[in-house]
């Protein structure tokens, strides 16, 4: 390297980027960051459409009046409604009429049912206001007094299965990630220790001048890193792009029958800005554990070298 | 600064290559180490150096005893050792400059303030034009030549060469053995170990002699 004019000379690195094969590393840290970038995205989905879910269904409680013979049905829909209207934090009550409950049988019974012929309950449907809180325990004890044929529904049990539900996929994402990160550490240790072999002179040259592990380590650390970041930027990156365009292809369909019924079922599929972030901070962290790897099996390395 | 006391030396469970040694390497001292080939000098070199340590016996060196040495230790150690391998273990990825640089660079130095010292050294060692050649182009005397410069650079308390004359002429083995009395006179304490009889003839200086793994010192 040739004397700069009045300066200092440009000294070549002590550990030269060519020494560590590098492209194994990164492909190997890119496919890892991709897998566990598609499995948080995954599980970010899933819990985002399941609290969509959930709040639609907390937001609204159903009580079901049920003829009795000897009460008037009208007459106990009715009080029902005013029960339910008095009651703290209900924004709208809607009574479904006789026809309306028939209505709802049809893809059962078929049409042309008359009421008459079967004791068809009467439904009653009460929104809550958003952000209020309902003494559900309140309306249901004065139900059972004033009203009895009336069962008032919160849809507690529905709600408890789909966070369980949640709960198992988040569960099963996290395993995933784990995993994920095992097999990311184990193949850093596999591709240190090739990239140490193969650079066996250098260490034995700077043990012979005195220097120590942590110089020799230090000296290796940098190149690991950006081999870490770059793979970690590919996979992750990958990963963002194609959930970004997922997310554009949903908005795109969006409006359509196709694209209804798949918000319906699968909610919207959009990570936020929230979980575009945590991708990129997950990438982040295996880039990190990628460093932490390879300064372990560095250190390990260099003792063994003299 | 170096004491050997009953040393021996096996590897793996063979027979002792170094037997019983007892000697002592005083402060600005000068010694000749020498024997038939295969005697152990390397192995001696290398106990010195601190990469191989006795199977029995005691080592102090620069007042401690290198048995309670960690690795830390040892590469501090190092830094008032310099060496000088048959093989100069050169990098071959750095300049000739920067390969004797190495033991300033590792110390943490800034270049700006090695880089006269660097330079004037190469130049008396004859590398003066080829300080920007990469060792893979240069000869073996100018690669043995780099590997006493960079053993040298930084004044080292201690300077062990094994065979650095190996590869040379006779004109420049006496021009290195000059760099290595100016060493010494400056207050290095210096180990060459050769079979070169005229070269140990030149100088006046203690000869270890290895026979059969036992040590003589001849005064």
């Amino acid at each position: 390297m040739p004397l700069i004019e009045g300066g200092g000379r440009r000294l070549s690195p002590i550990v030269p980027r060519g020494s560590i094969a590098g492209h194994a590393l990164v492909a190997v840290v890119a496919i890892m960051t991709f897998l566990a970038a598609l499995a948080t995205g995954i599980v970010l989905l899933v819990r985002g459409a399941a609290t969509e879910w959930q709040s639609e269904v907390a937001s609204e409680v159903t009580i079901q009046v049920r003829p009795v013979p000897g009460r008037d049905l009208d007459r106990d829909v009715r009080r029902a409604v005013e029960i339910a209207r008095a009651a703290a934090g209900v924004s709208e009550v809607r009574p479904f009429s006789g026809a309306e409950s028939v209505k709802l049988l049809e893809p059962w019974l078929g049409s042309g049912l008359k009421t008459e012929d079967l004791p068809v309950p009467r439904m009653i449907v009460v929104r809550i206001a958003p952000g209020a809180t309902a003494d559900f325990a309140a309306l249901r004890a004065q139900l059972a007094q004033e009203v009895p044929p009336a069962s008032f529904d919160d849809h507690r049990a529905w709600i408890e299965r789909m966070r369980a539900m949640t709960s198992a996929t988040a569960f099963a994402g996290l395993g995933i990630v784990v995993l994920v990160i095992l097999v990311t550490v184990i193949s850093v240790s596999f591709a240190t220790r090739g990239a140490m072999a193969a650079s066996r002179p250098i260490v034995e040259v700077l043990h012979f001048v005195g220097a120590g592990d942590r110089y020799i380590a230090n000296r290796f650390l940098g190149h690991f890193l950006r081999l870490g970041l770059e793979g970690a930027a590919i996979g992750g990156g990958a990963a963002i792009l194609l959930f970004g365009l997922g997310e554009s292809v949903s908005a795109w369909f969006s409006g359509t029958v196709v694209g209804d019924q798949f918000a319906a079922l699968l909610g919207t599929f959009s990570l936020r800005p929230s979980g575009y972030l945590i991708l990129a901070a997950q990438a982040l962290l295996i880039a990190l554990i990628t460093v932490w790897a390879s300064r372990r099996t560095l250190y390990a390395t260099i003792a063994d070298i003299e | 600064m170096v004491r050997f006391e009953n040393v021996g030396l096996r590897y793996g469970l063979g027979p002792e290559v170094l037997r019983d040694l007892s000697f002592r390497i005083a402060p600005r001292s000068f010694q000749f180490l020498t024997g038939p080939s295969g005697a152990g000098k390397t192995s001696l070199l290398r106990m010195l150096f601190l990469s191989l340590r006795p199977t029995r016996g005691l080592i102090t060196m620069f007042g401690r005893d290198i048995s309670t040495l960690d690795k830390n230790a040892v590469a501090a150690l190092r830094q008032h050792i310099g060496i000088v391998l048959q093989d100069f273990r050169l990098l071959d990825h750095m300049t000739t400059y920067e390969n004797v640089a190495l033991p300033f660079r590792v110390m943490g130095r800034d270049e700006s303030t090695y880089r006269r010292e660097v330079v004037d050294l190469l130049r008396w060692v004859g590398l003066g034009e080829r300080m920007d050649a990469l060792p893979p182009v240069l000869s073996g005397g100018e690669k043995q030549r780099a590997a006493i410069a960079r053993a040298v650079i930084a004044r080292p308390q201690l300077l062990l060469a094994d065979e650095p004359t190996g590869n040379v002429d006779p004109t420049l083995a006496r021009r290195l053995l000059r760099l290595f009395v100016e060493l010494h006179r400056s207050g290095t304490s210096v180990v060459i170990a050769t079979h070169d009889i005229a070269l140990m003839d030149q100088y006046d200086a203690h000869r270890l002699v290895l026979h059969e793994g036992r040590l003589h010192v001849y005064e």
